[in-house]
């Protein structure tokens, strides 16, 4: 048996300003009795370099939480502090531009920052390489499978320069082979960039394969449950023992609030 | 553990990749037309079969509806003529100009509409109501206005067209799919930019479509306008149209249809090469199977 695996509700690493904070942030769609509360009163922070996995059942509003982080949407109340930093977003989908090509949908990005082409160019070919997808580079989105799309889209994200990476979902619809290498893709770049992460899934084991942290929220209304700090060494495995132990207790409280619901 | 070298994670990626990839299935701009040619060839022929059928059934003598061979005949004859060329020529230049004119205000007012809540509260469902009515009726209008002039015409063809290329526009923006919409924000895209980078190349397809019915409403109308505006020596394929029928001459009648037909077809396939190579870059022609 290797090192404690968790440490309920300590997550904060490092006393600098976090890269991302919320407090007490509601969301409530629509007005009058048919109403919706998709998050209550949530409080949550992320370091700079840290690794943050916002795990939960169907409604607890996880996708919401990086909506309003990411400024796509706003918060009934409650604040949003990322101190001003860049904030780059990857969704289930690849959301790639179809018109473009691949190097084409990273310069795009490069191109709001007001990069001339070339040098646009010269840089969206070092993210492509990043990402392994050097040759790629004058092919088409629908030319590439899913998986291959995604690290497109991470490119593109990477591109914006950010500071804090949102992803929704992003592996999502891949094949666990190809979610396995991306992980590990991932957890290189991050490390790389010393990027602060906000990662929301459904899946536990990649939750704890990826996280520092793994966030449990509620469902209806969205509520922080449990935030467990995970000390496992890396490079993890999702198949490992540790992982399996890990995600296995995560689980079971998962269910315990899913249960909830049946009552 | 495995923990694996960076190098093997390397390949690995590179082998799924290969795996994933699909072979290229990449079509010539020949085969292409090829392709579209072939099954109208042979619509071409049932039909002409059709005709000399019905022509044999001696329904109408056949100096009233003339069978295909005479018709071709008389079609082969005026292809020599200078003033078959010129009326084409006059035709075109109608068509085009008029279209083009059309293309300049409906996109002017598909984007406006598109932008402007108000104005799409106002207009929107009066650009639909304009696309449905037939445009011959505005035609009375159009003579009274500018007299029996190519202005009448022009202002028939374009009234009719521009509606079409407007609603294009709009349900192309309407229609721009929101998670690219989504992407686009978190990537920074406002205002000018993103209509610039986003929506306007989003909405490509919808307006190709646009464009496309908006040219058969110009068509259909420049027709209806040749032949009721018939201006002194400018023949054009209206004109030949109303005089065939006032000379009783059906072969000429029919000739001139057939080369109407032929050139709507051709803008057809033209707009049709258009919408294929867009849709093959897109990589929305995957058929099943």
């Amino acid at each position: 048996m290797t090192a404690p695996a968790q440490e309920l509700g300590s997550g904060r690493s490092e006393g600098d300003t976090p890269a991302v904070r919320l407090d007490a942030v509601s969301k409530v769609y629509g007005r009058g009795p048919s109403s919706l509360l998709a998050l209550d009163q949530v409080s949550l922070e992320a370091a700079q370099g840290e690794f943050v996995c916002l795990l939960g059942a169907s409604g607890c509003g996880k996708s919401t939480m990086l909506n309003l982080v990411a400024g796509l949407d706003r918060p009934t109340a409650g604040t949003i502090e990322t101190g001003g930093r860049k904030i780059a977003m990857m969704f289930q989908e690849p959301a790639l531009f179809p018109w473009l090509t691949v190097s084409g949908n990273v310069e795009l990005a490069l191109r709001v920052q007001g990069l001339d082409r070339k040098a646009r160019r010269a840089r969206a070919a070092e993210l492509l390489d990043v990402v392994h997808l050097g040759g790629f580079a004058r092919k088409r989105p629908h030319e590439l499978s899913g998986g291959m799309r995604q690290r497109v889209s991470l490119a593109r994200a990477l591109a914006q320069q950010a500071d804090l990476l949102l992803m929704d979902e992003p592996f999502g619809a891949l094949d666990a082979m190809t979610r396995d290498l991306l992980h590990d893709e991932l957890e290189r770049i991050w490390r790389e960039r010393n990027l602060a992460v906000l990662f929301v899934t459904h899946n536990v084991r990649e939750a704890v394969r990826l996280g520092d942290r793994v966030v449990l929220l509620s469902s209806r209304p969205g509520k922080v449950i449990e935030d467990y700090s995970v000390k496992l060494d890396r490079p993890r495995r999702t198949e490992s023992r540790d992982v399996a132990e890990l995600a296995g207790g995560i689980t079971e409280r998962l269910k315990e609030e899913v249960r909830r619901h049946g009552r | 553990m495995a923990v694996e070298a960076p190098n093997r994670l390397n390949e690995q990626i590179a082998g799924l990749d290969a795996l994933e990839i699909q072979t290229e299935r990449k079509r010539g701009v020949l085969q292409l037309f090829w392709g579209r040619l072939w099954p109208m060839l042979l619509a071409v022929a049932i039909v002409l079969a059709i005709w000399e059928g019905v022509v044999r059934a001696g329904f109408w003598p056949e100096y009233v509806f003339a069978g295909p061979i005479t018709s071709l005949q008389e079609l082969g004859n005026r292809l020599g003529t200078a003033e078959f060329w010129h009326a084409i020529a006059t035709t075109m230049r109608r068509g085009l100009s008029g279209f083009a004119l059309a293309i300049l205000v409906g996109v002017l007012i598909g984007a406006a509409v598109s932008r402007v809540r108000l104005l799409r509260a106002a207009f929107g469902s009066l650009i639909t109501g304009l696309q449905t009515m037939p445009s011959i009726a505005w035609f009375p209008l159009a003579i009274l206005l500018f007299g029996l002039t190519e202005s009448a015409i022009t202002f028939v063809v374009v009234i009719g067209a521009a509606p079409s290329i407007a609603n294009g526009l709009i349900s192309g923006v309407d229609y721009t799919p929101p998670i690219l919409l989504r992407a686009g924000h978190v990537l920074g895209l406002r205002r000018l930019a993103l209509y610039r980078h986003l929506i306007l190349p989003a909405s490509l397809p919808s307006f190709l479509a646009g464009l496309k019915q908006g040219w058969a409403f110009a068509w259909r109308s420049l027709m209806a306008g040749e032949i009721l505006v018939i201006i002194a020596n400018q023949p054009s394929l209206g004109e030949q149209l109303h005089y065939a029928r006032e000379l009783a001459d059906s072969a000429r009648l029919l000739a001139t249809m057939i080369v109407i037909l032929v050139i709507g077809v051709l803008v057809d396939v033209l707009f049709g090469v258009a919408d294929s190579a867009l849709r093959q870059r897109w990589g929305l022609d995957q058929r099943i199977g």
